[in-house]
């Protein structure tokens, strides 16, 4: 055990052989780190449709669903909104601020100079994050979730939370209607034609800037979709989503950068590596670096992810 | 080849049609209706100016050919139309200025571009290549379109669902021409279609652009190694060399001048 190798040479982790065999902590972490999971997918899916269109990782979509959180706190909390009805119009606005937002400040840029858009989106999540944060001052909330806390389903301590069971179905239904969009529809087909080669679609008649476009609202929706399922197990600070970004980026390292699929896998596997790894290790301070060592090997074990196309062309 | 899905007469009557036509009106047609006309026209990449200045036009309906050793622009040429290379200069299409309007509009306005290398969707299937090629198209003819050149290239058909990158040089070749048709444009710009592709199938991509000529009345502005077969298809021609047009003419007069016999027959 390599692990265990590891944490008596450094003589500071606690690892009890009652931990490790008690069934029903395992199944408790495995039930906490899918519905992790869950929201790690989402906001994964949504980087995941920005790469596969543009090429690059917007840094700013977590900061575009750290707004959408908000704006679900100012629906549900200050205007006494359902939680639900919150969600849906915080998406829909969110949509719209990133529209804004990519009419504004990408695509003034070349499309296909990567670099430039890289720092405008690291801009981005400055100016976004300091704004909120100014907005809404830096003390904690909470959020109300959609779904309820209450099990369903109990094993001793292990309990399969309608929670769970909501976060993971959110994520599912997501990816099924990102798949009925993108393979049954004109918007859909436009969008994977500027995916797969940028020139050639514009050759097509095809709106480049407008179906990009289309993409920022689309992802925004997801991320601020994703955020109402996290913030609720955490508290709402203008800080929260720079945590779950990070997760979640190494969610769609996992799965290949540009597969939907494989984002979704990746996430589940980020959230239950990291509430194993935080329960069994005692890591909780170093949760955020073992994310990022479980990119590294993955990565340098398999360079395109789980599902990653390696980018192939004939000539 | 059958043209029954949209109707079409055989092929070597429209070939035939088509020869009458060229020998008799070329000089007719090329000062009555330019339907694109060039004056001025200069390009650049960055700071290196590449065309310097020319002129030409094609006639509505024509064949028109650009012949030109690596290098001298042609291919810039094209893309400037497109506005996909930074253009000065005029570029009228039925009357209107294309400079300055983006790639996307410009193809709206009827423009179809088959670039230099194909540029297929590679991860996309065959049949959803041609779905976008009908992207701003708002008929009801789109199906009917996409089997009428599942017959005419069948192997496009056998293949439809599979990915357009796992097609070979040739037969993507065949799916950047239908797909560019599939807009049923006014104006069809071909950038080295016989690039990669063997003789025989270069000769039947001829008569195949020849009969979209023909019938559809699409007006082509082809570049063409091959300069014998098109010279053999186009009823006018252009030489360019280093970004300025050198020779304009009907193409059967400048197939026996002894320049362009010697740099671009080889005999
Ligand atoms: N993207 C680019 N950036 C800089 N220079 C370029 C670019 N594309 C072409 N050029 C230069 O412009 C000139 C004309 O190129 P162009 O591709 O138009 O030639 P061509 O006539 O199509 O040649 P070929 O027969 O080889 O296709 C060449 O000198 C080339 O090096
Ligand atoms: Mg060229």
């Amino acid at each position: 055990m390599l692990f265990c190798r590891l944490a008596t040479t450094l003589g500071t982790f606690d690892i009890s052989l009652d931990k490790l065999s008690d069934g029903e902590l395992w199944l408790a972490q495995f039930f906490r780190g899918l519905s992790d999971g869950a929201t790690y997918a989402s906001l994964a899916l949504a980087l995941v449709m920005i790469y596969k269109s543009t090429g690059f990782i917007n840094f700013a979509q977590g900061s575009l669903a750290l707004l959408g959180v908000y704006l679900v706190y100012v629906f549900s909390v200050e205007q006494g909104l359902p939680i639900a009805v919150a969600v849906v119009c915080a998406m829909v606005a969110s949509a719209l601020v990133a529209m804004f937002i990519e009419r504004t400040f990408i695509r003034p840029f070349p499309p296909n100079n990567v670099l430039p858009l890289v720092i405008v989106t690291l801009g981005l999540l400055l100016i976004i994050d300091s704004a909120v944060g100014i907005v809404w001052q830096f003390r904690t909330r909470s959020l109300p979730s959609m779904f309820s806390d209450s099990a369903p389903i109990q094993w001793g301590i292990a309990r399969l939370t309608w929670r769970t069971i909501g976060n993971l179905g959110a994520v599912f239904v997501v990816v099924g209607l990102l798949y009925v969009l993108m393979a049954r529809t004109k918007i859909g087909l436009a969008f994977r034609a500027v995916s797969s080669n940028l020139e050639s679609a514009q050759l097509m008649g095809i709106r480049v800037g407008s179906t990009l476009g289309f993409g920022w609202a689309l992802a925004a929706a997801i991320g601020t979709l994703s955020g109402a399922l996290v913030v609720p197990d955490l508290l709402l600070e203008p800080s929260v989503m720079l945590r779950v970004l990070i997760f979640s980026l190494a969610a769609a390292a996992l799965g290949g950068l540009d597969s939907m699929v494989g984002a979704v896998l990746g996430g589940l596997v980020v959230g239950l590596t990291r509430n194993l790894l935080v329960t069994f290790l005692d890591l909780s301070e170093l949760a955020l670096a073992t994310a990022v060592a479980v990119i590294l090997v993955v990565l340098l074990a398999r360079p395109t992810g789980f599902l990653g196309t390696v980018r192939r062309e004939r000539v | 080849m059958n043209f029954t899905a949209m109707g079409f007469k055989s092929n070597q009557a429209v070939a035939d049609t088509q020869n009458t036509q060229d020998t008799q009106d070329v000089d007719l047609l090329q000062c009555d209706s330019e339907y694109l006309k060039v004056c001025g026209l200069r390009a650049a990449y960055g700071d290196v100016g590449v065309l310097h200045g020319i002129d030409f036009s094609v006639a509505k309906g024509q064949i028109a050919v650009i012949l030109g050793a690596n290098g001298a622009g042609k291919t810039t040429t094209l893309r400037a139309l497109t506005g996909m290379v930074s253009t000065e200069g005029s570029i009228r299409l039925a009357g209107e200025e294309l400079v300055g309007e983006p790639t996307a509009e410009i193809v709206r306005r009827g423009v179809a571009h088959v670039p230099q290398g194909r540029g297929t969707f590679g991860d996309m299937s065959v049949e959803e290549n041609l779905l976008v090629g009908a992207f701003v198209r708002n008929d009801k003819q789109v199906r009917s379109d996409i089997a009428y050149w599942y017959q005419t290239f069948p192997v496009l058909g056998e293949r439809r669902n599979q990915p357009a990158g796992s097609l070979s040089g040739g037969e993507q070749q065949m799916l950047a021409i239908a797909r560019a048709l599939m807009l049923r444009p006014s104006l069809l710009l071909l950038d080295e279609p016989s690039l990669g592709l063997a003789p025989m199938v270069t000769r039947f991509l001829f008569e195949q652009l020849k009969a979209s000529n023909a019938i559809a009345g699409t007006t082509m502005l082809v570049v063409e190694q091959n300069a014998g077969l098109a010279l053999s298809v186009a009823s006018w021609a252009y030489v360019l060399e280093a970004g300025e047009m050198v020779l304009a003419g009907p193409a059967c007069e400048l197939a026996v001048n002894d320049k362009v016999r010697r740099a671009y027959l080889g005999y």
